[in-house]
């Protein structure tokens, strides 16, 4: 979707960068990025540098950036815009869902996020620049970036270290390092859902990615505090994304 | 940033983690941290700067490799709303800068395949 948008907007000087947080790399992404096709820069990003860097806690999440390289609104969550035709492979065709995944799909559906409202400030940004209202002053943008604690800033180093051991093959050696991730960042999401996403289940390929949490049977082998299902209906499906805010209230 | 040595060279340690050693300290943008032991002859001992900057060291000694954490100082993830530079590559290995799109509005958004 972000493909048809860029090139709806191409004439407007805006270029879109889409970068897959993935610590096993590109081959787990290549299917959907080759799907998309894109013609702007698709990035792999095995470290989850990107994510330290601009403060993505969650996915999908987006930064704005100006002509001068001035961040113009910090991290938060980015829908695809509705508006243009979706250019995902559906994974779910032909599955008969299992119990856990139609339980997924409930908390799923609850789900705030307003797709319309930040395609709409999308647009106004490009057309209006930083007279736009969604544009935000140098000040603003820090103030509203992520808060990062000495514990939070401890916790991507933990991931990091993480990254590195499933990168270089060692899935056994990662996981202390993400479960001390997992502690230390509590307002992570992306951190939780990268780990869960490896372990195994009774399904396979990339839909297997989606079940994130113990294999029915083999609940005591689950190595995670928490799974997918269990902490979304903890915390509240509808608290999953902040709101989408125009300007600091 | 990952390291397999807690001695590096000044230039490692800059690129790595996108502070530059000056003579008021470790800079990054308008912000500096005083160095009361600062590097010298163009190496950093990784214990000493984490200590002094604090930023987190987070080891596994049995396997020889770290990984040196960000600062949190300003107890924000930005310092200040100049987007720091990003390297990453495509699905190819291709690498792409982030800075080499001044110029244009960017859209940079963050996906996985979970």
């Amino acid at each position: 979707m972000w493909q048809a948008f860029r090139e709806d907007v191409a004439d407007q000087g805006v270029e879109i960068v889409t970068v897959a947080l993935e610590t096993t790399g590109a081959e787990a992404c290549r299917q959907f990025i080759e799907a998309a096709n894109p013609a702007h820069p698709s990035l792999i990003d095995q470290y989850h540098k990107s994510a330290e860097l601009f403060g993505f806690v969650n996915i999908p999440n987006a930064v704005w950036i100006d002509e001068d390289g001035m961040i113009v609104r910090p991290s938060e969550p980015a829908p695809a815009p509705p508006s243009m035709k979706a250019d995902r492979p559906n994974i779910f065709a032909d599955l008969v869902p299992p119990q856990r995944l139609l339980d997924i799909m409930g908390e799923a559906v609850k789900i705030r996020s307003n797709p319309a409202a930040y395609e709409a400030a999308l647009r106004d940004w490009f057309t209006n620049g930083s007279q736009s209202q969604f544009a935000m002053t140098p000040d603003e943008v820090v103030n509203r970036s992520q808060p990062r604690s000495a514990d939070e800033a401890r916790g991507q180093a933990n991931f990091e270290l993480a990254a590195h051991f499933e990168a270089n093959g060692d899935h056994d050696a990662a996981i202390p390092y993400y479960r001390e991730a997992h502690r230390l960042t509590p307002e992570n999401f992306s951190y939780r859902r990268q780990a869960w996403s490896l372990e195994p289940n009774e399904l396979d390929g990339p839909v297997a990615r989606f079940w994130q949490g113990p294999a029915v049977g083999a609940e005591d082998a689950w190595p995670y505090e928490g799974d997918w299902l269990s902490d979304v209906k903890a915390m509240g499906a509808e608290n999953y994304y902040p709101e989408f805010k125009a300007e600091q209230a | 940033m990952i390291l397999d040595s807690l001695d590096v060279s000044q230039d490692a340690f800059e690129t790595g983690t996108g502070w530059e050693i000056k003579p008021e300290g470790a800079c990054k943008g308008d912000v500096c941290i005083p160095l009361p032991s600062p590097p010298e002859a163009g190496r950093v001992d990784v214990e000493s700067i984490a200590d002094q900057m604090g930023l987190p060291l987070v080891g596994d000694p049995e396997r020889s490799v770290w990984a040196l954490g960000p600062e949190s100082v300003g107890a924000r993830t930005l310092l200040s709303a100049q987007a720091p530079e990003l390297r990453l590559p495509d699905l190819n290995g291709n690498q792409f800068t982030l800075s080499s799109l001044r110029g244009s509005k960017v859209v940079m958004v963050a996906w996985s395949p979970y």
